[in-house]
């Protein structure tokens, strides 16, 4: 296990780097030039040779680059142009959130999509089918944002069951804040997610093994638990896992219409207020979460999955 | 009777017989049928848009603002007096341009290095796979937001930062497929009769591999439609006042909250139609094109 790790963190760090200097280029090789994009059309060239100098960007590019990286070992994100605090700080309080939200949207998709898929794997009828073909349809081509919009308008203004935006101040206060905002996410992963692990469970209930446990004599719920699911689990992780670069890029969207204080409302923050050490922090944590993510998934699927721990 | 004509009897005579192209497809491939209806009406709307309403999209009337359906307004106005049917048509021009033309890009580029990753594999392969690694660790909307920040608002920033992103995903299908084939006798006797490198990735190889791309480009057009839209909600999109599905929802959102709900439903509904008609040609191209999915 820990060789395993090992090999595994190894094969990260190349990934990293990429990721890293993609976001170095990203602000270093576009047409524009960031000083002037900050200080607008009319700014006198002093002022901008001036901004250019402080942000070093009158260095070569190589130069930049090693600052960049030299930068980023020591913690140093520079500092917001808008708010005037170290990027770092705010970043410790956008955060949570944003990984809070995340985890809620997965297990809410979670409890959605197994229950769904269970059902449709067993029912013969049409039924399911449907239901599988309605939901795709309905949340495929609807913008996150306009789902977003609804659930606002009913459960919030209508209903008064959540609060219209922010995210409190309790622990148990941000739980229900970032209710509807989960739920707007999970909805959209639910109809991919309920597919795959549909199929997976019907693999599982035709295999032998399955076969085996019930000729046995296995109560049908032992069956379903310890040699059906569990099995179906580790293609449903693989699709979440896929899929949480979804929920990190709709984070961004679903943040903003509910005025979550994340990471998705920071970027957006940062790009409305030409505020470019944030959008470049903000988009590297971004990447940098996702990856984590996967490294996570990829540990668990191990744990989970007796016949990859033995390779 | 001239062997023409009787070639002409023949032929109806068959046609005739068997059911017709479009009962055919009715039977066999419903959903590439109704799915080519629905966006082919849309297309065929926003294409005659000057011919459907005699309103200008931008023409402000303060005379008349948030009226419902009417005859003089078919689908009423907006806060501004302006006529929602015609900036339904002129935003569906807009989007469905938009989306269609940041789908030909990231087609031609991924395709083309998915099947030379395929074809030669090796350091091409994978500096190229390492890229798109890379690439795709940013999720698609922080990637594209921030790009179309970088790059300045505008149509021309929307498709750069698309393409940046979503070639990945044609390289990937393509490169698998293209792989494959490579190791067949069909590939080996290309080689054989001497054909040329070039000639054969192009000539060859790629014809037989686009099908698995083709079908993913309708969903493309799908996602590519939500990235404009949401762009264009954010104000990071197409600039007021041109008519877009996205700008109009957003203006429209304030009033939701009021009960005056046609300002933002009534583009969600074309976002939400038009989406779903290009997924059914998906899959129903996906079915006539034996793809997997």
């Amino acid at each position: 296990m820990s060789r395993f790790l090992f090999r595994r963190l190894v094969l990260l760090v190349p990934v990293i780097l990429g990721t890293v200097t993609l976001t170095f280029l990203l602000m270093h090789l576009t047409p524009g030039d960031p000083a002037r994009t900050y200080l607008g059309e009319h700014a006198t060239p002093e002022a901008i040779a001036a901004l250019r100098q402080q942000w070093g960007l009158d260095q070569p590019l190589a130069i930049q680059y090693l600052h960049f990286l030299r930068d980023l070992v020591t913690g140093q994100l520079g500092e917001s142009m808008f708010f005037h605090e170290p990027i770092i700080d705010l970043l410790a309080t956008r955060l949570p959130p944003t990984l809070l939200l995340m985890l809620m949207s997965a297990v809410l998709s979670l409890i959605i999509a197994v229950p769904l898929a269970a059902w449709s794997a067993v029912s013969k009828s049409g039924l399911s089918d449907m239901v599988a073909r309605a939901l795709t349809a309905v949340f495929q081509g609807t913008p996150i944002f306009f789902i977003a919009t609804i659930f606002i308008l009913v459960f919030s203004i209508r209903l008064k069951i959540f609060p219209v935006a922010g995210y409190g101040n309790k622990p148990w206060d941000h739980v229900v804040s970032l209710f509807l905002p989960a739920l707007t996410l999970a909805l959209g992963i639910v109809p991919v997610l309920m597919r795959s692990l549909r199929t997976a469970l019907i693999d599982a209930l035709n295999s032998e093994y399955v076969n085996f446990a019930r000729a046995k004599g296995l109560r049908s719920r032992t069956v379903w638990l310890h040699y059906a699911l569990r099995n179906a689990s580790i293609s449903g992780l693989s699709i979440l896992s896929i899929q949480i670069g979804f929920l990190a890029g709709g984070s961004l969207v679903v943040e903003n219409v509910f005025a979550i204080p994340g990471m998705g409302t920071f970027l957006m923050k940062g790009i409305l207020n030409r505020d470019f050490p944030v959008v470049q922090a903000s988009a590297l944590v971004f990447a940098l979460l996702v990856l984590l993510v996967y490294l996570i998934t990829d540990i668990a699927y191990t744990l989970l999955d007796p016949r990859v721990r033995l390779k | 009777m001239s062997e023409r004509e009787m070639t002409a009897t023949t032929a109806s005579g068959d046609i005739a017989r068997s059911p017709g192209p479009l009962k055919r497809l009715r039977r066999d491939n419903p959903q590439l049928l109704y799915g080519s209806l629905i966006v082919g009406v849309i297309v065929l709307m926003a294409l005659c848009a000057p011919l459907l309403t005699s309103y200008d999209p931008t023409a402000q009337d303060f005379m008349s603002t948030l009226q419902g359906p009417s005859a003089d307004h078919l689908l009423g106005t907006d806060n501004l007096g302006r006529d929602l049917w015609a900036r339904l048509l002129y935003g569906a021009r807009v989007d469905l341009f938009l989306a269609t033309i940041a789908v030909v890009l990231p087609f031609v580029i991924g395709s083309t290095l998915g099947a030379l990753c395929g074809y030669f594999g090796g350091w091409f392969d994978t500096i190229v796979m390492r890229i798109a690694d890379i690439v795709v660790a940013f999720p698609f909307y922080v990637l594209v937001i921030s790009l179309v920040f970088i790059l300045g608002n505008g149509v021309s920033s929307i498709i750069i930062a698309i393409s940046i992103v979503s070639w990945i995903a044609y390289a990937r299908i393509i490169r698998a497929e293209a792989m494959v084939l490579s190791s067949t006798n069909f590939m080996d006797a290309l080689h054989v009769g001497g054909l040329g490198v070039p000639r054969i990735i192009f000539r060859h190889l790629m014809p037989n591999v686009l099908s698995q791309g083709i079908v993913y480009a309708m969903s493309d057009i799908v996602a590519n439609i939500g990235v404009i839209v949401t762009l264009s909600y954010f104000g990071l999109g197409i600039v007021p006042p041109t008519p877009d599905w996205g700008n109009m929802m957003s203006e429209g959102q304030p009033f939701f909250a009021g009960g005056i709900y046609s300002l933002m439903l009534i583009p969600a509904v074309a976002v939400i139609v038009t989406s779903y008609g290009l997924s059914m040609i998906g899959d129903g191209l996906a079915t006539a094109l034996r793809v997997k999915r």
